[in-house]
């Protein structure tokens, strides 16, 4: 970790950023490999219009973001309950969205 | 049967788009994210924060926090009043525009014409205009006796604010209700003139109904400008009195650029940025679904 903190240093990265982009960049990439060699309907589901898994996806992401910054704004100190729950609304979005 | 080949490499074609917006906006939005949790000592040597800058910021006991919830509820207040009064006017005025003849090109191009000023130019007029000195807003109010001072006081400033931003966007409301209110079918007028419909019934039945899309639009694009609004305030009260018409992008530069407090200002425009974000992908999917059937 220590190299790959160096060679991203000069924009002011670090290896937990560069981790968390390069997941996301993989998501990316796996949905629109999943849109091309699994095409999909888009279906109805509680959001009340048609989503495809992109848009679940990205729902899912807001939803986190919110559950962390609602996290932190009511002082919570252990990470491992928000990173939870935002599990558990990315299965719930995927499952009924 | 569909003899066509099935290829998709015409979407080769956007790969230098996507390529300039990466090194343009995402790599540098990046950046934010990494500012956003690291802290330095200058020199660009950055160290470690964690969670820390965001702890601060959605603390409202810090001083940082405070800064930013009262930034915060200041911008909501001043989107919910500018929504409050240019969706009622601007349905108002599109109901009042000729609906054909000569007089609908003239008054089209008259209401249009706030929309073709510069931000920078309108902030500058209604400074002008409201100056206690110069200014005959100021001036008239001033010899009538009404206690009016911008920089001095903070409803005057929220008045001229407001007053602006009205006199600046009603117009583009007006202009979408009126494309709304030329779709409806001349039917929908004729089987309200066979039932006797008065005009109150004819709003209320036909035409508010019929203009629901447009007024959603309408609302989320108000929003939006309202809620990033940055040069008009800053040219007309540069955020005060005090800090009474700092919104969040004009307390963001503060903090940023005239402050350099990287990793405050970096946390703050990451949750400003979910909220715009937020709104901006309920723009989107309402404009790309409301015509579909695939709405419940």
């Amino acid at each position: 970790m220590d190299s790959l903190s160096d060679a991203v240093a000069w924009m002011a990265w670090t290896w937990q950023t560069v981790l968390f982009f390069a997941a996301l960049a993989a998501c990316l990439a796996g949905l629109t490999a999943l849109a091309v060699y699994r095409p999909e309907t888009p279906h109805v589901g509680v959001l009340g219009f048609a989503t495809t898994r992109g848009d679940r996806f990205f729902v899912s992401l807001l939803l986190s973001a919110f559950i962390f910054v609602g996290f932190i704004r009511f002082g919570g100190q252990d990470f491992t309950w928000p990173g939870l729950a935002a599990l558990a609304a990315t299965a719930l979005m995927f499952r009924f969205a | 049967m569909d003899s066509r080949v099935w290829d998709n490499r015409a979407w080769l074609f956007v790969v230098p788009v996507m390529a300039f917006v990466l090194f343009s906006s995402l790599i540098p939005m990046m950046t934010v994210v990494n500012y956003s949790f690291q802290d330095s000592m200058g020199q660009n040597s950055f160290f470690w924060n964690g969670p820390g800058w965001f702890q601060n910021l959605l603390d409202p006991t810090t001083a940082v926090g405070a800064r930013f919830q009262g930034a915060l509820l200041r911008n909501f207040a001043f989107s919910f009043t500018v929504l409050a009064i240019e969706i009622p006017l601007g349905i108002a005025v599109a109901l009042c525009i000729p609906k054909s003849g000569w007089r609908v090109g003239a008054v089209l191009v008259a209401i249009a014409l706030p929309l073709l000023i510069p931000y920078n130019v309108v902030g500058t007029i209604w400074q002008l205009f409201s100056r206690t000195d110069i200014g005959l807003l100021g001036v008239a109010l001033g010899r009538s006796g009404v206690p009016f001072n911008v920089t001095q006081n903070a409803g005057s400033a929220w008045a001229v604010i407001v007053l602006m931003d009205v006199w600046h966007w009603t117009s583009m409301v007006a202009l979408l209700c009126y494309a709304g209110l030329k779709a409806i079918p001349d039917a929908y007028y004729q089987a309200a003139r066979i039932d006797g419909a008065n005009r109150w019934s004819v709003f209320r039945n036909i035409e508010l109904p019929k203009l629901r899309k447009v007024l959603v639009i309408a609302m989320l694009l108000r929003f939006m400008g309202s809620f990033m609004i940055y040069t008009e305030p800053f040219t007309v009260t540069g955020g005060g009195p005090g800090e009474d018409t700092s919104f969040l992008s004009i307390d963001l530069v503060k903090m940023a650029l005239g402050q350099v407090d990287l990793g405050n200002a970096a946390a703050y425009s990451l949750v400003y940025n979910l909220i715009t974000l937020t709104v901006c992908w309920m723009f989107f999917t309402y404009t790309t679904h409301a015509d579909s059937k695939d709405v419940a």
